[in-house]
């Protein structure tokens, strides 16, 4: 069984592998964001040691950090669904002797995966030559990051997985997976960390699971989180992924009674 | 140029016909759209909570660039939604089809990948634009509306013209590039002054890729800022000059192509 998911991560990597060309073109749309975004964070400090807690040489870093965590926990799964769904190619998939959803889930950290050794580490070593990055200072640290990352992308995951399976029910749902990237890269502290966010949404944001996509990893790898505060943030972050199981699961039972082939 | 347009009634009509039939998705879609544009606005919100200004520029200019900037570019998503275009159309031989009809190959591509609900963009770019020119207390002449008019255009072509260059690429490539994210993502150092940039990036977003051209030059006509008065006049020509050079761009690669696909 277990080997059946490593062989299903390692075609996803190959086939990643294959298409060379844009992945020379997505180091640079990263490089890109990352710069815009250094730029934009200078010319608003202008002046400023610190704001919400935070000096520029932080932020631009967090920055940084935020978009390389990114690399890894991003996937497209939903889409991939939902065209499974729209061309039928589901109820195939259905039949077969394996769990769809974990069969998706191991083709996005295949991946992630790929991302995070040939996108996400080189990307890094190139902005640490810009930019005064301090990395983790001890194993434990890193193992503390890395940790928080694998769950960030569980939780992730698990998002897209809902709204995919969604398109069961809908059969087209391409606006709903385009709102929730938009809510999710906004309210994960991707292109503002929480901190800065005034204190009634920073209240509301505590009760929902997009800050354990982003802001929590990035915090641990900055060092902006003391011990004691990066264990929280993993428990809490373990906690995400056991809740976010309950909707799939009884989605998921739903859809497979309600499925209705459009077509393929 | 009748007929494009008599075909452009038509292909709005299939539009909305293959998308009312799924109708939730189209709403939920329409409501992503405008969030997409509020995610950009709750940045600008948020970050003036802390400083009160950016390099000179308050909060309320910042908001009305933003504004301006979204008219323009809805308009261009609509007509020029080309992101697709190389697994379409090349790698999937759609192209093929397109050539062998007689309307303009340009005008077909832009009709099938119309999109017409990104019309509500140019709404809520007027809104936030109003907005701050109200907090502002912006004054404005009657023939600024024609100014706007001309300079929304403008923008559009500048626009339109980089991104039939960038399809056209695919004429003379047929593998998948990636370069549209790239540009796609260049865009986004347009919406805030470019005075906050360093040399290099100003240069680049003037003109080579003068993306600058469809939210901060013409923004800062009407927020009076005379310092950049003759970038502003300078949009009208940069959107024919632009818009010229993707129209020789795809004319040259229509030219070179030979058909791929399966």
């Amino acid at each position: 069984m277990y080997r059946l998911y490593a062989e299903l991560v390692r075609i996803r990597f190959l086939t990643m592998l294959a298409y060379r060309v844009n992945y020379y073109s997505g180091v640079i749309v990263y490089g890109i964001n990352i710069g815009a975004y250094y730029f934009l964070w200078t010319a608003i400090y202008a002046g400023q040691e610190t704001l919400a807690g935070m000096s520029v040489e932080q932020m631009t870093a967090y920055v940084a950090i935020a978009w390389m965590s990114r690399a890894f926990y991003f996937n497209n799964i939903d889409m991939e669904i939902a065209q499974d769904v729209r061309e039928g190619k589901v109820a195939i998939e259905m039949i077969r002797p394996y769990p769809y959803l974990l069969v998706k889930a191991a083709q996005a950290l295949g991946e992630g995966l790929f991302r995070l050794l040939f996108f996400a580490v080189p990307g890094m070593a190139l902005v640490s030559l810009f930019l005064p990055l301090t990395f983790p200072p001890t194993a434990e640290a890193w193992g503390a990051y890395l940790l928080s990352l694998l769950l960030a992308f569980l939780i992730n995951t698990e998002l897209n997985l809902l709204t995919g399976v969604l398109t069961f029910f809908f059969f087209r749902n391409d606006g709903l997976m385009w709102a929730k990237r938009v809510i999710v890269d906004l309210l994960s502290g991707l292109i503002l960390p929480i901190s800065f966010f005034p204190g009634w949404a920073q209240a509301v944001l505590n009760w929902l699971p997009f800050q354990a996509i982003n802001y929590f990893p990035s915090m641990i790898f900055a060092g902006a989180a003391a011990h004691r505060a990066a264990g929280e943030a993993i428990m809490l972050q373990a906690l995400w992924a056991v809740v976010l199981l309950v909707p799939l699961t009884v989605l998921w039972r739903r859809a497979r009674r309600n499925l209705i082939v459009q077509g393929g | 140029m009748l007929q494009v347009l008599r075909l452009f009634a038509d292909y709005l009509s299939q539009y909305f016909k293959t998308r009312l039939a799924y109708r939730a998705d189209f709403f939920v879609e329409l409501v992503s759209n405008l969030l997409f544009e509020l995610t950009n606005l709750v940045f600008i919100l948020v970050v003036f909570q802390h400083v009160s200004f950016l390099h000179g520029w308050t909060r309320d200019e910042i908001i009305f660039i933003y504004g301006f900037f979204l008219i323009p570019f809805a308009l261009f998503t609509m007509f020029f939604d080309f992101w697709d275009f190389n697994e379409r159309f090349i790698i999937r031989g759609e192209m093929d089809r397109i050539l062998t009809r007689p309307v303009h190959h340009l005008a077909q591509v832009s009709l099938e990948s119309i999109s017409p609900d990104r019309i509500f963009g140019v709404f809520s770019g007027l809104l936030i634009m109003g907005y701050a020119a109200i907090r502002l207390e912006l004054s404005f002449a009657w023939y600024d509306l024609l100014v706007f008019a001309v300079l929304v255009v403008s923008s559009v072509m500048i626009y339109g013209g980089v991104y039939t260059a960038i399809a056209a690429i695919s004429f003379f490539s047929d593998s998948r590039t990636g370069i549209s994210p790239m540009i796609w993502n260049i865009q986004n150092y347009g919406r805030y002054p470019v005075n906050i940039y360093n040399g290099i990036i100003r240069f680049l977003l003037t003109w080579i890729l003068p993306f600058a051209f469809v939210g901060f030059y013409p923004s800062a006509y009407f927020l009076r800022k005379a310092e950049w008065y003759t970038y502003a006049l300078l949009t009208p020509v940069m959107g024919i000059v632009f818009f010229a050079l993707g129209l020789f761009v795809w004319n040259l690669g229509i030219k070179r192509y030979q058909g791929a696909g399966s």
